[in-house]
């Protein structure tokens, strides 16, 4: 396929014009967020200073070793990953790498050509990656996310070229023909968003990129800013030409500081460069950028909300009409797209939109990225086209789930706004229209896997603490139909849930979505109508019996080892932390309930779930 | 008044010294929409928002102090009350969650006999939820002073928090 065959050209292209390439050993240590929580700093001190020591002229020249920080690779759960290139041996990928370990890698596989294979990434990693198709994230793990070199040797910045060569209209014409649809959950095509604000007068518009990646299991823009945050910049840029705006906006979470921090490197490095400024490479085009931190609201993810929190007010949302295309940030014409949306752009114009077209189903065109979390093996982040099912990205791609007991029971997609997907749908395709049949979104593209420990009446108490807590207060379904809903699932989680409360959850559910502001409040009800019309027997279970089904909510534990299930393994015993287990070879364990301080740790770690 | 001299002051009795704010607010002054960025580098530079502080601001930008408040208020990164150097962040997000997080965080107030978002009675921790730090990967993660700490169990948390202690 012709598809295929480019994303072939533009990798060879990528890796053969890399400086030196040829000469170098190149050590790839991953330095996204996961990685730096692994120890990435750590291991990348350790390699720094093995070479000096060693006397590897590190990074002098040819025959020397290039040590590299990248992006995030998105397999976090096997951080600190490190690929080392030998110009003769190719690539190897090294998981969990330890500061301790950096030693033997020099000496034996760099110095002494012989790879280590025992920690090796191996199959799992291998396989994480077959059924992907990395477009948006092709370059993370090659590019240098704070060098724009490097962004241009892997063919950044020639969309932008190729686009000051197009018509204002031509471009959005290409992005129409895409279907490229908006990456930040509510799925409004991107192209027909540009036509609007480009209809209207002057050049005095806003253009922002929103970057307030709010939802918890979230983490796709995050690693995009972090790991490639001159391609999200392009895309930027070539949107401002299309709508015509001499003003652009990255707002960005303060929860990312890294995020920020590489931004502001990229802004700075293609003003250097004239991609950004006055006169943008001869074109007579003007943009200027600037960076907004958020300062903690998940609110301001709403676009009126965030453009109240540019204006530094408090970010509540504003009544639609007007809509921001003609009245946004500063009473201008603004125009507002996600990260991920804006990372697309510049591959759809080096590419065509119907190269993008391509890609996916009849309604939702190209790949999401989405971030693995929750129960599963490989946690982390995958790019895949759509129409692909949850299944295979659960299994496949993903692994499954650890534990031999442990079951998939759920995948909740979309967030605080999102909903569940049971077992017995995951043969549907992942796609915008599908999932919000099932009563699930896309979201922004958060995967939570759950497993048969997790109790949904919990997790829709969960996901309503959340929307509670950040319910702007500006209209009073959302603020007080929030808290009311709140109530009555932690009194059914305490095992004081009354017959009747599940009807009233779904009447209140249903008057808050219809009658809420703006989008927090209209999908907050929707991971409880989603948890009850799969797992209602679950709440009934807690209303009749007082029970919890997966032994998840405390108030309605035992703390005791159930005889039939014990297995006598003492796994309990070790992980205990108070010592409240009394626990002999060969006998079932005993939990002491006057030592017990109730920390669960024994139930999430018997393997037979045999404590309840 | 502040009775021990181990906490941090609560800046009611003394006088506070303008100078550092004041430089800030130089930068911002007379342009539009900077309540915000002043708010988080006077907040970065004292620590916490204190409300002679906060009276400052509104003064020196022209705003009412009500809206003032309003935005303090509106945010979860603004504190209006001291926090100590350490903080114990604990992130409250669904990948988190699904692995345990509020099981850590119950410990962890256990452990310390405060609740989310006090400080110690010592005053040597702030303990805090935060959302999701994006970090879901690794969850359940629980950020210690400087320190990310991933994949951790409540046993590792308590013993974490025991060695922090012995430093």
């Amino acid at each position: 396929m012709s598809k295929n065959s480019k994303n072939k050209k533009l990798n060879n292209k990528s890796v053969n014009t890399a400086p030196n390439t040829n000469e170098l050993t190149q050590v790839l240590i991953c330095m996204g967020t996961g990685g730096v929580a692994a120890g990435a700093l750590d291991v990348w001190a350790s390699f720094k200073e093995e070479l000096v020591l060693r006397n590897i002229p590190a990074m002098l020249g040819k025959r020397s070793c290039k040590v590299k920080q990248t992006g995030c690779r998105g397999l976090c759960a096997m951080d600190v990953l490190v690929d080392i290139i030998d110009p003769k041996l190719g690539k190897h990928t090294y998981k969990h790498v330890k500061p301790e370990m950096v030693s033997d890698l020099i000496e034996k596989h760099i110095l002494g050509h012989e790879p280590i294979v025992k920690w090796f990434a191996g199959k799992d990693y291998e396989q994480f990656y077959v059924k992907q198709e990395r477009t948006v994230m092709k370059q993370y793990g090659l590019v240098d996310p704070e060098s724009i070199d490097d962004y241009i040797e892997a063919g950044g910045y020639i969309a932008l070229k190729k686009a000051f060569k197009m018509e204002q209209v031509e471009v959005i014409e290409e992005v129409k023909k895409s279907g490229l649809r908006g990456r930040g959950g509510a799925g409004f095509p991107t192209g027909m968003k540009w036509g609007f604000c480009h209809a209207t007068h002057g050049n005095d518009k806003y253009i922002i990129v929103n970057a307030d990646e709010g939802d918890p299991g979230a983490f796709m823009d995050r690693s995009l800013l972090e790991g490639n945050p001159h391609a999200v910049l392009e895309g930027l840029i070539i949107g401002a030409y299309a709508i015509g705006c001499n003003h652009g906006y990255f707002y960005c979470r303060a929860e990312y500081p890294l995020a920020v921090k590489r931004l502001k490197i990229a802004i700075e490095q293609a003003n250097e460069h004239g991609f950004l400024g006055d006169d943008i490479l001869g074109s007579g085009f003007n943009l200027d950028v600037k960076v907004k931190e958020g300062a903690g609201a998940f609110v301001c993810g709403e676009e009126t909300a965030l453009m109240a929190s540019i204006e530094g007010m408090r970010g509540m949302p504003r009544p639609r009409p007007p809509f921001p295309a003609h009245q946004g940030l500063w009473k201008k014409p603004s125009n507002i797209n996600n990260v991920e949306t804006f990372a697309n752009i510049p591959l759809i114009i080096n590419n065509g939109g119907d190269w993008y077209a391509g890609i996916g189903t009849e309604k939702s065109k190209g790949t999401k990225i989405f971030s693995l979390t929750g129960k599963i093996r490989n946690t982390g982040l995958i790019e895949v086209p759509m129409g692909i099912t949850i299944k295979e990205v659960v299994f496949d791609i993903c692994g499954g789930i650890p534990g031999r007991k442990r079951k998939f029971k759920a995948a909740q997609m979309g967030g605080p706004s999102g909903g569940c997907i049971p077992e017995s749908l995951v043969d549907v395709p992942i796609d915008y229209d599908s999932l919000v049949e099932v009563g699930a979104i896309m979201g922004s593209g958060g995967v939570v896997v759950m497993d048969n420990t997790a109790c949904m009446v919990d997790m829709s108490r969960f996901f309503l603490t959340f929307t509670q807590q950040e319910s702007c207060g500006k209209c009073v379904p959302c603020r007080i139909g929030t808290k009311t809903m709140l109530e009555i699932l932690t009194r059914i989680t305490l095992g004081h849930g009354c017959e009747g409360d599940v009807d009233l959850l779904i009447s209140l559910a249903n008057d808050i979505k219809g009658s809420s502001l703006c989008g927090l409040g209209q999908t907050a009800p929707n991971p409880v109508l989603s948890t009850i019309r799969y797992y209602r027997d679950e709440y009934d279970a807690h209303i009749r019996e007082k029970r919890c089904p997966a032994n998840s909510c405390k108030a309605l534990l035992k703390f005791e080892v159930i005889e039939e299930l014990c297995k006598k393994c003492g796994i309990c015993l070790k992980q205990c932390p108070v010592d409240a287990i009394i626990w002999k070879p060969k006998t079932k364990a005993v939990i002491e309930l006057d030592k017990c301080i109730k920390c669960q740790t024994c139930i999430d770690a018997c393997p037979f779930l045999a404590i309840h | 008044m502040c009775d021990n001299n181990d906490k941090p002051c609560c800046g009611a009795h003394k006088e506070i010294d303008f100078g550092a704010a004041d430089e800030i607010l130089n930068q911002y002054r007379g342009k539009e929409g900077v309540l915000i960025p002043v708010l988080q580098k006077i907040q970065a530079e004292y620590g916490w928002l204190s409300q002679p502080l906060v009276e400052h601001i509104a003064r020196e930008l022209n705003i009412y102090l009500s809206e003032v408040y309003g935005v303090v208020s509106f945010y979860s990164q603004f504190y209006t009350e001291p926090r100590w150097r350490y903080t114990i962040q604990i992130c409250r997000g669904t990948a988190c969650h699904v692995k345990g997080s509020l099981r850590i965080l119950e410990n962890i107030e256990d452990e310390l006999d405060v609740k989310a978002g006090q400080m110690t009675k010592d005053g040597k921790f702030t303990v805090e939820e935060v959302n999701c730090v994006g970090a879901c990967g690794i969850a359940p993660v629980v950020i210690l002073g400087q320190k990310t700490l991933g994949s951790i169990t409540v046993a590792e948390t308590l013993d974490a928090l025991r060695n922090f202690e012995e430093q």
